[in-house]
């Protein structure tokens, strides 16, 4: 009784809200043309960037001190999953072994997985992708491992150096930046350096967004790993 | 009237809220709350879209006046990361919540807790 009169009180609160967005939304014309900045960052993209993948530019160029943040929200809920799960003895408890079909696909995909996203973060700025995409990829291969074998650990040691030098690296990018060009983030390889010009379009152009993108990749595949590696281990009593 | 898009990302919304609201397990209130975010996405990405254009990467054939707004995608982009790490987050509070309670349903816990 009680949850039939509850689903009701959220169906009609749901009406309400629903009904709400729709008269706002109304308003908002579809499929036009509504750009301000867009159209800028549109218009300029490969002369100020070198970019050809006009999101990633606003992504890491334009917005590159937003992305920064972006970087720590993800390095925080990482660290915070860890602390929120910390225990003393902490190991794997899975005790069955994968099917034969997973274990060999796994045996076989994981390199080529792990390739096809570096291969993602790397044309970040040609085409759809970016570190983000990539990152998240890596971590599918390492996910891959953790479901194939029960004994499979990663060296999470050594992950967690990595993350820290590799996010070092962003803020040093950065900071080289704000030496050559009097701004943090400023992009010196594209504008001072002046590298890739004549190539835009191809892999060696773009400023700094490869770069970065590099080090996002690889930060966010170890984030995503150690926190796939937080889940799945239990405080083993003895 | 409005897009179908805009329908369906309203639509998304609600069938998220809905399970937020009436769901008693924890896992089932943050299924709702990704089913959301979804539909905060596709509101983004379907606002930014342009009749008859492409998406934004100026390769051959595509000039700045054929290719859709850049911005909302890369707003979605941040938005999908971040969602990632919250769920994570709600993920571990709700591993933690079982550890203690043995039991994931909202009501059991809070009348564990008297």
């Amino acid at each position: 009784m009680v949850s039939i009169l509850k689903r009701g009180l959220a169906i009609i609160i749901l009406l309400v809200i629903g009904y709400w967005l729709a008269q706002g939304l109304s308003g908002v014309p579809f499929g036009q043309d509504k750009m301000l900045v867009g159209q800028y960052y549109l218009n300029h993209v490969k002369q100020q960037t070198g970019a050809v993948n006009a999101v990633t530019a606003v992504v890491v160029n334009y917005r590159g001190f937003d992305t920064l943040g972006e970087v720590t929200v993800l390095f925080i809920a990482s660290t915070g999953v860890g602390a929120l799960l910390w225990g003393k003895n902490r190991k794997r408890t899975a005790r069955t072994e994968g099917s034969v079909v997973l274990t060999t696909g796994t045996r076989l995909l994981v390199p080529f997985v792990i390739l096809f996203g570096a291969y993602i973060f790397i044309h970040g700025h040609l085409t759809p992708g970016g570190g983000f995409p990539g990152g998240a990829t890596i971590a599918t291969a390492f996910l891959l491992l953790y479901m194939a074998f029960t004994m499979y650990e990663i060296p999470y040691k050594a992950f967690e150096k990595t993350e820290g030098i590799v996010g070092m690296g962003y803020v040093v990018v950065g900071l080289i930046g704000l030496a050559i060009g009097g701004y943090f983030l400023f992009d010196w390889i594209w504008q001072t350096w002046g590298w890739g010009h004549n190539n835009i379009g191809r892999l060696f152009s773009g400023g700094f967004i490869p770069v970065i993108y590099t080090i996002i990749g690889i930060k966010v595949g170890t984030e995503l790993s150690g926190i796939i590696d937080n889940m799945l281990k239990e405080e083993v009593k003895e | 009237m409005i897009s179908v898009y805009y329908f369906g990302s309203i639509a998304l919304v609600l069938i998220g809220l809905y399970g937020v609201l009436v769901k008693k397990n924890v896992l089932k209130m943050l299924i709702g709350l990704s089913i959301m975010e979804t539909g905060v996405n596709l509101l983004l990405i379907s606002i930014g879209y342009i009749y008859g254009r492409s998406a934004p990467i100026l390769s051959e054939g595509i000039g700045p006046n054929q290719a859709v707004d850049p911005i909302p995608q890369a707003l979605v982009l941040t938005a999908i990361v971040i969602g990632v790490a919250t769920t994570a987050m709600a993920l571990s509070v709700a591993i933690i919540l079982y550890q203690r309670y043995g039991t994931l349903n909202v009501e059991e816990i809070r009348r564990l807790r008297g």
